[in-house]
This record gives structure tokens, sequence and C-alpha cells, in this order.
């Protein structure tokens, strides 16, 4: 079986991404994804308020270099790393030379100027494709939904006319009309999406009444909403899609392709089994492929997407209606 | 061609001795350690010597184990340098007569500073130098930053020319670190002054196996005279050799320098010599002085051994009538100060063989020591002193010493500062940018041909809130005014709370100009200024101006940062150079400096700098005084009269005006001090909650500054309670009517929060809100003063009655160690306050010299204090290198003088009474009761005692009795002292069986001095001396005790678990052997915010890191396993908690793949040990040592 896509306008020898992970943070990693079958590598992403916050304390260090008549600081002089991206940017210099496969950096920006500048600098770096992990949950409850829509749409003009490489981006379902988001901004010049990313949902730790803040591996059954939508965009758009979010089996894949996505990101899978799961992943990948008859992805891709005729269907409303009536069929 | 450049006394000399050494054996010293650090950093980035070969910079465990390794790397043929100060040289001076007399050349660079006699002090004199004299070595001395990076050059090309080595000085802090403009010495100018030949020379002179030699043999009675004789043509020698390196410098670089300065007229009839800094304002005053009329002269030594009489004879004019020789040290005893004698010697000579006519009249005076500023009217007193008819020998100048009426009067009124110099003070805090912003106006200013720049720095001695005064000159010419600025044409206050609290006029000239930094506006600042400041600013007539720098700053998003604003308003009012031009280059300088810490950075300060001018207003000055109040004493008129008449002048910036008379002669200063001292430093304090309180005492478990206390007392005192003082019913049952309060002393609160990190209650309605909170103070701490009155004045605790066996009972014990002036957040203190809470009342401290005997002993106050009935901890420092020793001598005396009071009582029991003595003797002392109850019968012993009158036993009794209360003894210092310079002495001390305690502040590196390497450092950490992550991993000392048998070992970390580590400290001190406790202490050489440094802690035990365990061997002794592991198997990846802290993440961030592969050696080392400590948990008692020292 062909395994050979295109996402982003990048050959990509299978649909297997590994998205930003701590495994994804080292050479040594990434080494081992792309020996493990990885087809490109998505960087960790570079967040402007860590930087910033790195920037405080350095400066706090510095200081106390100079509030005391017995010490000259506290650390030797030049061993301290910037407060820029300079060591995330390394690792997309070292991973371009190192790697065959396609390297992807990831931004989290706060102000323009900070998306805008780590765009270009990580282009510079080498990056071969820049995503665009645009996280904004209105909490404040005077933003609107017009007004993060539009947020999104200015981050990624800005980005666009920053660099030259492609451009995606990584989204969350909770849009009114996620469909007529994405392709407000497929029209905007976006090269690809992410379909989709989680947002922090925090917990409440009863005991502190603090939010608990641990974060959580996603689950298969977390693949529904980029199902859904997946297969309602895939083949109306420019930009490709790649799907994100609960793959932790080759049915989770072979779900993806079939509604439509170009590519498939896994993370929580390669940290739970380590890298060498991506090769489980394309084995099963190519076994069900095979026993049905695709010869490549390329047949297999959007099967089930809406535009083919696939899933969803025009009459969701009517399946939605039928699923509820069975599962009221279903109580005893 | 040399360059012009800008840099302090240090780096200077670093520069040139960097280039012309082979190796660099080195450990850290205030003030000479930014040598050594720099000479490291330039290692490790490989920056070449002079042969293109990088230097081997190698970290010792001492200054004696520095010196040992120069003298091997000498003996082997290696170009070798050292770089010290101070303690640091005198434990050099074994190797360095061995290195002498073996004729090696080599060159220490020293950066002079007082010995500790009645007292440690960091500061710079020739106290140090003067006691190594006799080495051997040749003295060279420089006394400006330029003099000592030329002198650096010419003592190299001197001892390999002479094989005399030379120990180069300049005085320490005023020329190790003032910032000037110098012309650099280029890497040609530095080759040629090196000869080749005499390099290859030094090599061939090496043991080498291939020819070998015998060195460093034994004489006797027969040759050892005559083989000591042999050097002497080499001495003989010397001063010529370096009179040649100073003459081929000086072809190179015009820069003329001779071994004897002569400045002054041809005809003097009065001249003063001395050495170093001074001599730049003896020079400069004596011009003055000359230029109205008078004859004088300055004679500068600059090579002070081997003596040159000659050459010092030809540069004293024969015209001189009086000498006056200035030293800076103290020889007590001697007929006059060193240089002193070898003046008033080589006259005599000379008039004697008749060289020279007449003798003049030579007198020796004091000066300078501990760097007690040496200013222009100093100077002229001394010429002043020798135009009369009978000058004083032995005379001081600069302090008033009314007890031997030895100190020359002053003319406060004489000053020699140029009117076309611009001289600056500015006053700020040790964290806000203020000294690093001045650094950078000097460099700005001095970047251009006909401009120059002087800085330097004062610093209190606090290590939170620390204040300094930065001093800073620029003129059109060399700025050699060695000494501090006191008459200021610009003041700077950066800190509006300075405004009530300090004279910030003190130093300010008639017509000067005065920047306040103010919430205040033009029109509303002057209501808020105070009476006395007011007035002076009418009477000296000042132009004052005003920014709110701390709200522009917050504008830019730079909270707290208002450096590079307040250095535009300089620029801006102080006219040094063209508004725009400054503008311009303070840009520049905020790209360099900030450029790193990315762009956002740079541009916030760029709209920082430009919004800056706007902001700026003058104020019209009203023509009179309108406020009717005034700064505030600096102590309550209350205050014991010790602390009101020499303390309060420390307090407030007059210590220079305290008399001799007022100080105490032999070191001894009263105890508790610092409680006098509001600092009130915080932004945010802690708010009690009593609602949501638990009661449970980890908040003021944790306090670094002992600022949260804990009462319970009857309700019914409630009823006086001043308004808004907090209480809650006790949270215990069957106390119906007990009330407790958390008192918060807010004014000696540092704002650290490690309080509510700590604090487990939260509130029951409010979501996040803990029994414990921190809030902006605003103006809380004056409306809590009476609340704090009313608190101390509950009755303090019954210690009996309180269950010392847990946390929420300590709280109940009163600190005897409080408001030091540790960092905020300190991990070391809270251990320090829970000992004194624990057995203060009976304790012996000796602290070894690092960050615990600063805070804990460096005036103006003292933390550790005494309780209502007058006792507390006994503290002293010995030195850094002798703690284990010290603390064991209390021990031998403890023992020996018990033994004597026992035997003593025996002996008057008939007459004192058999029963109380015998219960005297009896009486078990474990329990806070039972200690209690040995006082009761030791009060009613001395009271019949003092019945006996005048009868001598019971007078030597009465002198022993107090030995009856047990005596806890505790050795406390650092992990620089415990695992290298003291490491020998501790095991000594560990192996003695004796009754000591030894508590390491465990922050695993050289924190006072600035984060050096120890050999506690952890594997994969970065630090100096250590600079690509540290290669090996920490000793486990706690094993190497834990070997002995008898030695009770405990590992601590109070934020993994407090009740562990109060049930360590109770263990070990009723041990009745010697005890080792290593206890964690973060610090912010670790670099990330203390705030979380509770949080590390626990992951540090968590990883298994840090495990914490307890050895204790009278378990062993009843036959069960000594050895208790009380965490648990790591549950969190070394990861987690190595990589919150910039130690670790620095060198991942930098070197990835280093770092990655040192976190794997150090993840699979603490797995080894965990496993090893595990597997010993499991052994059954006979597996261990038994404790063979059972005879105690």
């Amino acid at each position: 079986m062909d395994l050979a896509t295109r996402y982003l306008g990048l050959s990509l020898r299978n649909p297997l991404i590994a998205s930003a992970s701590p495994l994804t943070g080292t050479l040594d990693g990434l080494r081992r994804l792309e020996d493990a079958g990885a087809a490109a590598v998505v960087l960790p992403s570079l967040f402007e308020e860590q930087i910033e916050a790195q920037a405080a304390l350095l400066d706090r260090l510095d200081d106390l270099a100079e509030g005391f008549a017995e010490a000259r600081g506290f650390f030797p002089a030049g061993s301290l790393p910037q407060a820029g991206p300079d060591h995330q940017l390394e690792l997309i210099a070292q991973a371009r030379a190192t790697l065959d496969i396609p390297v992807i950096a990831s931004l989290n920006g706060v102000t323009d100027a900070g998306w805008t500048r780590y765009a270009r600098l990580a282009e510079q770096a080498g990056a071969q494709a820049i995503e665009l992990n645009v996280y904004f949950p209105p909490t404040a409850p005077t933003v609107d939904g017009v007004a993060v829509e539009q947020r999104h749409a200015e981050v990624l003009s800005a980005v666009k006319r920053a660099v030259q490489v492609p451009v995606s981006m990584k989204l969350t379902p909770y849009f009114t009309a996620p469909g007529a988001v994405i392709r407000r901004l497929d029209a905007a010049g976006a090269d690809g999406f992410v379909l989709f990313n989680r947002f922090y949902q925090p917990d409440i730790d009863l005991l502190t009444l603090r939010p608990a803040r641990r974060p959580t591996l996603s689950e298969p059954s977390e693949i529904r909403p980029g199902l859904l939508w997946i297969g309602a965009l895939a083949g109306t758009l420019d930009g490709a899609i790649a799907a994100a979010t609960g793959v932790e089996t080759a049915d989770e894949v072979v779900k993806y392709l079939l509604v439509g996505a170009d590519a498939v990101m896994t993370t929580s899978a390669l940290l739970r089994h380590g890298p060498g799961h991506l090769r489980l992943l394309l084995e099963g990948l190519v076994r069900w492929g095979g026993a049905r008859g695709f010869a490549s992805v390329g047949t297999l891709r959007g099967r089930m997407s809406r535009s083919l005729g696939g899933w969803p269907t025009d009459s969701d409303r009517g399946d939605y209606i039928s699923v509820l009536h069975g599962y009221a069929a279903a109580v005893p | 061609m040399s360059r012009r450049a800008t840099m302090d006394g240090n780096a200077a000399v670093a520069h040139v001795a960097y280039r012309v050494n082979e190796v660099c054996a080195i450990f850290p010293i205030t003030p000479s350690s930014p040598m050594a650090e720099l000479a490291d950093e330039w290692a490790a980035a490989g920056v070449p010597n002079l042969w293109g070969e990088v230097p081997v910079v190698q970290e010792m465990q001492s200054e004696g184990g520095a010196a040992g390794a120069v003298h091997g790397a000498l003996q082997s043929g290696a170009l070798t340098t050292t770089f010290t100060a101070s303690q640091g040289l005198l434990l050099m001076l074994p190797n360095m007569f061995k290195i002498a007399g073996e004729l090696t050349p080599t060159v220490f660079h020293v950066a002079a500073r007082s010995i500790g006699t009645q007292a440690l002090s960091i500061f710079g004199d020739h106290s140090d130098v003067m006691a190594v004299r006799a080495a051997g070595f040749a003295l060279l001395c420089a006394c400006s930053v330029q003099e000592a990076h030329d002198m650096a050059l010419v003592a190299e090309a001197a001892t390999l020319a002479g094989r005399v080595p030379v120990l180069h000085f300049f005085d320490g802090f005023r020329t190790s670190h003032e910032v000037n403009t110098l012309e650099l010495l280029e890497d040609g100018q530095i080759r040629a002054l090196i000869d080749d030949d005499l390099v290859r020379a030094h090599r061939a002179r090496a043991l080498d196996p291939e020819h070998p030699v015998v060195r460093g043999t034994a004489h006797n009675p027969d040759t050892f005279f005559q083989a000591r004789e042999t050097v002497n043509p080499f001495y003989a020698a010397m001063p010529g050799h370096v009179q040649a390196a100073m003459d081929r410098l000086g072809d190179l670089t015009g820069r003329r320098y001779r071994l004897f300065a002569y400045d002054g007229p041809a005809d003097p009839d009065r001249v003063v010599v001395l050495m170093g800094s001074g001599t730049e304002t003896a020079r400069a005053t004596g011009r003055a002085l000359c230029a109205r009329g008078e004859k004088v002269g300055v004679l500068q030594v600059l090579l002070y051994r081997p003596f040159a009489a000659e050459a010092f004879l030809a540069a004293l004019p024969l015209s001189v009538r009086a000498v006056a020789v200035l030293d800076r040290t103290k020889e007590p005893g001697a007929s006059g100060e060193p240089l002193y004698q070898d003046v008033v010697s080589a006259l005599a000579e000379a008039v004697a063989t008749g060289a020279r006519a007449a003798m003049p009249r030579v007198v020796g005076g004091r000066f300078g020591l501990s760097s007690k500023d040496f200013t222009p009217a100093m100077a002229k007193s001394v010429f002043d002193a020798l135009a009369g008819p009978a000058p004083r020998h032995g005379f001081t100048v600069g302090i008033t010493d009314d007890v031997t009426h030895a100190s020359l009067p002053l003319d406060p009124g004489f000053s020699i500062e140029p009117e076309d110099e611009v001289r600056a003070v500015f006053y700020g805090l040790g964290s806000d940018g203020t000294v690093g912003a001045n650094k950078n106006s000097v460099k700005i200013i001095a970047e251009d041909a006909g401009r120059y720049a002087q800085g330097y720095f004062v610093y209190d001695s606090h290590k939170s809130g620390a204040e300094t005064v930065s001093h800073l000159r620029f003129g059109p010419r060399p700025i050699r005014a060695p000494y501090l600025i006191d008459r200021a044409n610009f003041v700077a206050c950066h800190h509006w709370g300075f405004v009530g609290r300090h004279d910030v006029l003190r130093l300010a000239a008639p017509g000067a100009t005065l920047l306040l930094n103010s919430p205040y506006g033009p029109d509303q600042v002057w209501d808020h200024l105070p009476r006395a400041m007011q007035a002076r600013i009418c009477d000296l007539r000042l132009r004052l101006f005003v920014i709110d720098a701390s709200r522009t700053a917050q504008e830019v998003g730079l909270r707290g940062r208002t450096n590079t604003i307040l250095q535009t308003c300089f620029f801006a009012i102080a006219g040094v150079l063209p508004r725009a031009d400054a503008i311009e280059r303070i840009k520049a300088a905020i790209r360099k400096t900030y450029g790193g810490k990315g762009e956002e950075v740079v541009q916030r300060n760029f709209q920082a700098v430009d919004g800056t001018l706007a902001r700026l207003a003058e104020v019209k000055v009203p023509a009179s005084v309108t406020a009717d109040w005034d700064r505030p004493p600096p102590v309550p008129a209350d205050a014991p009269a010790f602390v009101r008449n020499v303390t309060a002048a420390m307090l407030d910036g007059r210590g220079d005006e305290i008399p001799v008379s007022l100080m105490p002669a032999d070191g001894t200063f009263p105890s508790g001090t610092a409680a006098y001292e509001k600092r009130d430093v915080a932004e945010e304090v802690p708010v009690w909650e009593p609602a949501a309180c638990v009661q449970c005492g980890q908040c003021g478990f944790v306090c670094p500054h002992a600022v949260i206390r804990a009462k319970y007392y009857d309700a019914d005192r409630l009823a006086g309670a001043p308004e808004g003082f907090r209480s809650a019913p006790i949270n215990v049952r069957g106390f119906p009517d007990v009330a407790f309060t958390l008192q918060l002393y807010l004014e000696d609160c540092t704002g650290c929060g490690l309080c509510v990190e700590a604090c487990p209650a939260f509130s029951a309605t409010e979501p996040g809100k803990k029994a414990i909170n921190l809030a902006l103070k605003g103006d809380r701490a004056m409306a809590e003063r009476p609340r704090i009155a009313f608190f101390e004045h509950l009755p303090v605790n019954d210690r009996a009655r309180v269950d010392f066996a847990n946390v929420r009972g300590v709280q109940f014990l009163e600190p005897l160690f409080a408001f030091s002036g540790a960092c905020a957040g300190c991990g070391e203190t809270p251990y320090l306050r829970l000992l004194s809470q624990l057995f203060g009342d009976r304790m012996m401290v000796a602290n070894a010299t690092g960050c615990s005997s600063i805070y804990g002993g460096n005036l103006p106050v003292t933390p550790w204090g005494k309780n209502a009935e007058g006792r507390g901890p006994a503290w002293s420092n010995s030195l850094f290198e002798d703690n284990a020793e010290f603390g064991l001598g209390f021990r031998l005396t403890a023992d020996q003088h018990l033994a004597l009071a026992r035997r003593l009582a025996q002996d008057l029991a008939p007459r004192v009474g058999e029963a109380l003595v015998a219960d005297l003797l009896a009486a078990p002392q474990r329990r806070e009761s039972e200690i209690r109850a040995q006082r009761a019968r030791l009060a009613e012993l001395v009271r019949r005692l003092k019945g006996l009158g005048a009868d001598p036993v019971a007078r030597d009794l009465l002198s022993v009795v107090d030995h009856l209360v047990r005596r806890s003894i505790w050795i406390v210092g650092g992990d620089g002292w415990a695992y290298d310079i003291g490491y020998g002495g501790l095991d000594h001390v560990l192996a003695s069986a004796r009754d000591v305690n030894v508590l390491v502040l465990d922050t695993e590196v050289y924190s006072n001095t600035g984060g050096q390497a120890s050999k506690a450092t952890p594997l994969g950490a970065i630090a100096k001396f250590a600079a690509a992550g540290k290669r090996t991993a920490r000793k486990d000392l706690a094993l190497q005790a834990i070997a002995y048998g008898n030695v009770y070992v405990a590992q601590v970390a109070m934020g993994a678990n407090p009740q562990h580590t109060l049930l360590a400290f109770r263990e070990a001190e009723a041990y009745p052997g010697p005890s080792l406790i290593l206890a964690y202490s973060h610090c912010i050489a670790h670099g990330y915010d203390l705030r979380h440094g509770l949080h590390q802690q626990d992951l540090a035990a968590a990883c298994g890191y840090w495990p914490l365990f307890r050895y204790n061997p009278a378990m062993r002794a009843a036959g069960e396993n000594p050895f208790r592991l009380d965490s648990p198997r790591p549950t969190v990846p070394l990861r987690d908690y190595a990589y919150n802290e910039i130690r670790y993440r620095a060198l991942a961030q930098t070197r990835p793949d280093e770092a990655a592969s040192l976190l794997a050696a150090a993840a699979a080392a603490i797995a080894e040990k965990y496993r090893a400590y595990e597997e010993m948990a499991g052994w059954h008692a006979g597996r261990f040592h038994p404790d063979v020292s059972a005879a105690k």
C-alpha cells in the first residue's frame, strides 16, 4: 500500500505526524520518532509568555548580580540561556540538519509582534512550515464570537505576511460554526488546519478549591468532533487538513483518513507507548487498507467525507434524531 | 596601540594574569573572587593565553589547597597564579614560604582586605599583606585600576627575571571594585614584556624524571642557615628587575612607574609616605596645598618588599623636615606599623652611615582600616600635623579616638573636588537595577575620548532589601579620587520610602539637583517631605525634580524596573551629554543589556526612555519650610543605651561618627538588636484569616525572618486589645476560654510568601484563599505597631507546657533568632529559627563564615536574641575553615567545667545542702520540664552559694555553675565549609565522640560569595567554576558520617516534611554523641522564585534526589536498625524537580545534549543511591558498625 501523502505542500512518506510533545523537544527524541516512521514532526510550541517569564527571571538574576557586595551574580557569566527563543530555534536548525522528514515549528503567541517575530525566526532557523497554536479561550464574557474569529484571522494574516513557508492553524472545535470559521481562514490564506486542539480545561481540587491543572492524555472517544468536521469540510478547502486528538490505534488513523484528513497527528499514544508505537499504527493502517484492497492512502482518503457523499450526510439532524431514538429504545 | 576601556580593578588585573599564565588554582574569597571567576569564565569560553593555550582553572577546597596546587604546578614547570585576600592569604602562608624559599617565579594577585580580629570585615586594608611580609615574596602595590592593570604585568615580568615570587596587591573594594577608565594593554604589549627564554628557564627548573633532582629536603642545624642565606643575591637584584619591567612598560605605553614615586616640589618640608589607593588622595591633596603655597610632597611606595632603601632615599628629597608614614594596617604592640619601621630604619641607616646629613622627624599613623574612607580632608590633616612642632607618632586619621586621643583633627570644610566635574550619588535598592544602570552610565560617558568616569558602589550588609549608594564622577580628566563623594551636585533617590527613613541629602552640595522617584507630582511632593529635608533643600538652594518612575515603568510593562527611566532622568538633568546623544546611547546600552531577553523587553525599555522626559517635572521649591513632621529616629527612645548610642548611628548612616570609646574593646555585642531595625522592605505582606486558620503552625515554622508569632492566652485578656487585633478561640478541645493569635511583624517581613505556600488551610467559602494570604502592605505596617505591642505584652507560653514534638507546638516557642537580613525566602534561616526555638535558651553556636555568619552577625544589628529571662543563644564566628574545631572547643570547655562544677558542688554539699546537690547532679535534663526544674535547683544553689560570701570554693563554683544546666552545642555552617574548606576538621570532630551537633545549611554552592561550586553541588547543575555543569555527583557526607557508627546523622528538608525536620533536630540534640544534620536549603543561587522553595524541597525528596533519613546509633545500641529511610521511593522523575531551576535548566537550553546525558547520569546515580539506602534500611542491626564509644 502506498502510504505517501501531502500536507501543507510537503511530501510525506506516510500520513503520521508526531505532534508537539516532550518527545519532539530533543534531537534524540526527534531521531527516534523518525526512525519509528513519523512522516513529519511538529516541534514543541514556542510560548511567548514562557519566553517573557524567562526574561523576567533572568532580569531578576541580573539585578541580584548587582545587589551584594560579596557576590558578582550567582551564575557563571555566559552560562545562562538567552531569554529569547534561541534554544528552540537551535533545535529547529539541528532537526533540519539531522532529519530527512519535514520539520514544522509551532507557535503560541500573545501579541501580534510576538507572533510575527517568532514566526520569522522559526522560518529563518529552517522550519518548513509553521503551525499557529491559537490559544485564545475567550473566558471574558464581554468578548463575543466575532471578536474571537477576528483575532484568529488577524493572527493568520500577520504571520502570513511575515513568512514565506506554509502556515497552518491549529484550532479548537468550540466555534458556533466551525465550518464557516475554517472556510474564512482558508480564504484568508491558511495553508492548512489541524483539527482539533484541546483547550486546557481545568478541574477543581475540592480540598484546596483551586483549579487542578493536571494535563490529561487524549482518548479515542475524543476523535468524534474531528471526524464530524473533517468529514464536513474535506474537499471544500484549499488548505490541507491534519487530524489531531484521540489517536490511540490504527483504527483512529483509518477513521480520520476516511473522513478526509490529509495527515494524522498523534501525541498521547506516543507518550503512553513510546515512539515505536508509530510502527504499530502504520502496520495497522497497511493491514486494514490491504485487507480492503486500498492501494494507497490517496484512494482511501475522504471516502466517507461529505463531499464524496459519505459521512456525515446532508441529513445530519435525521441522524441525530435516530441516535436519540435508538438510545431511548435501549433504555429498559 | 592600547585602547580605552572601563572596568573595575579585579577585571583589569585578571585580564593580564589570565594571559600570562598556564594554571590558575583558585578558591573564592571576597573581594578577590571576581578575578578567579573571570579566569574561569574565559577558560570556559576558550579564551587563549599569550601562547595560544587555554589556561587550566582549578577550584580547590580552600586557599591552603589552592596554594598547594600552585606550588605543585610551579614545581612542575607551569606558569601559575592565584587570586586571594585576607584569611585566604593567611592560609597560603606556609606554601608561600616554600615557594619563595625555592626561588619559584609566580605572582599572587591580592585584593587586600582586613584580617578578622575583633570582627570579620570583607573590606579593604593591608593587614593581610602585611601579615605575610616575612614569607619572602616581593610585595608590589598598585594604587588605581590602571596601575593594578599595569603592575600585574610588571610583577609577572619581574618574577620571571628575578625568580623572587611577587605578591601583587591593590586595595580591596576601593580598587578591586571601583569602575574607572583605563588604557588597556594590548596582547602585543603584554607579549613584549614576557621573555620566553625566562619562561623556558622556569620550565627547565621543573621536576622531571628525565633529569631528576630532589627538592624539599629536610636540613639539620649544620646547613639550614647557610642554605637560607643563598637567596640574598636574588633579593638584592629584585628591585632592579621590577624597575626594568616598569621601564619597559613605560617605553611601550608611556606610563612611567618608579619603585618609589615622589610627587611634589623639589624642596618639600613635609612628605607623606604611603601605599595603595590612598596615594591618589594624598597626591591630589598635596598638590592642592602646594597651590596654596605649602611645600608638601607625597612618596608612593610601589615595591615594598624587597625594600630598596637606596631607591627610597633617592626618591625622598633631602629638604624634607618631617615625614609621616601612613600604614593601612595595625600591628598592636609594635613600635610602629611595618612601612613606618622600614622608612625609619632606611633613614636612620642613611644618617648613621653619613649618606644623609640629618634625620627628619618621622611619625607613623594608621588610616583607612576596613575601607574606612580616606578623604582629602584626612590627607590634609596629616600634612597639617607634620607642620606642628611635635607631630604625634602613632596617630590615626579618619576616626574619633577619644580613648587614647591618637586621632588627628579634621577640617570638614576642606575639599579639592574640581568645579568641572559631575559628582552624582544614587540611592537604590540592591535588587532594582540601579547599580547596573549606573555601571552602564559610566561606560556610556567614558566612551568619548574627552570624557572620563568613575563608579564606586556601596552596599549595606543585608541580603534582602539591601540599599545601595552609587557614587559616580564624570569629568574631562582622568578621575583619581578614590574616596566617596561628600559634595554631590546630583542626588537621586530611587525609592520614595528612603525619604522618610534616611537623610538622603547628607551628601548634597549647595546648588545641587535632587531627583526623587515620587508617587506625588510636582505640585504635591513638597507637602510629603519631612521637615529637615525641606529645610535642607531651602538652605542649600537645591533644584528639585520628580518623576513617578514606578508608574511609568508599570505603564510600559516593566513593573518595578525603574532603572532605565531614572537613568534617562539623570542624563536629562545632569547635562553630562547632550540630551539626544545621551538617549541614543542609553538605547544602545539597553539593546546590549536586554537584547538577550527578547525584542519586547528592549522595546518596552525604549518606550520607558521615550516616555520619561514628558513625565519628568521640576518642582517650584517654596521659600520656606512647611512640614510639621520629621523623620522618626532610627530606634525608639526606650531602646537600650547601646542601641540608642551606637546601633542607631549605624542604622542612620552615621557609623563613621561613632567614637572609639563607644565601641566594645573585644568584639562583644549585645544580642537581639535586629528587633530595633524596622526595615519595612516588603511591598506585600501576609494577612491572617483567623476564621480559616487551623492553628497548625506551618506558616511560622517556615518563616525565614521569624515574623509570624503565635501565642495562646486567656480570652479575658482580649478586653484590652487594640483595634484590629486578631484572635480566634484556640483549636483544642477542653480550653473554652483560651484564645489564639498569630501576630505578624509586618515591618520585619520581606514578603517572601513562604508562609502562604506552607499554609494547608483553605477558606471554606472564598475560593483559593488560605488562612494566610499576601496583600499589598500600604500603610498597614504602622497600624500593626500597637497590636504587636499588645501581643508582646501577652505572657510568653510556658515552654514546659508546650508539646515540642510537633510543628503545631513549636509555634508557641519563642524564636531567639529573628529579623535577620537574610534573603527574602531564604532556605537556611527557618532551620536556625527552629533551633533557637527548641534549644535557644541553653545553646551555644559556632558559626562558620558564610551567609549564615553574615546575616547572623554582620553589624549594624544582630538577629540572635534572648528571652525575657535574659537567656539566649551565645553565638560566635571564628573562621571559615575551623568552625567544627571551634565548636568542639565549646564542648571541651563545657565538659571540663561541668566536671569541675560537679566536683565543687559535691565538695560544698555539706554547706549548701546534700539533697539539693544530689538532685542537681542526678537530675535528668531531656525534657523541657526537667530543664526548668534544674534551673530552679540551680537558682537555689546560687542563692546559697552567695550566702557563703567570699569563700573561694563557692566563688569557684559560681564561676562554672551555669554548666549544671545541660548545654546544647551547635556547629553551624554552609556546604562550602562542611564539604570543602572545613571538611578535615568536621571529620575529626565527628570522630571525637563528643556531644556536639552539626547543622549543615546545604545550599549546594558557596552562596555568600556568589554561587561557586562546592563538593555538595549536584551532578549536572551549573555553578561558578562548573559553568558546563558539574561532572561529578555530590559528596555523600551523610554516608561518610554513618560509617563511623557512633554519629547521629539525619538528612532533612523542611519543605518536604517539617515534622521529620523537627524530629531529627530533637533526636540529634538528645543524642549524647556527635550529630550531623544535612538540611536542604533552597537558595537564590538555584535560580527560581524562592516563593516556590518549599515545593522544590518537596520535589527534591519526591524524586529521590534528597531522600529523608535518620541514622540513630541509639537504635543500634537497642538492637534495632539505626537507619530509617523516611521518604518513600521516588514518585516523580528527576527532571520534574531539576528543570524548575535555572541551575539545571540553563544547561538544557544552552547544551541540550550534554544536559540530557548529565540528567540521565544524575537520575541513574540517584536511583542507585536510593537502592543502597533502601537496602541499608532493611539490614538487621548487626550489620551496622557498633557504637564503640559507648563509654561516654
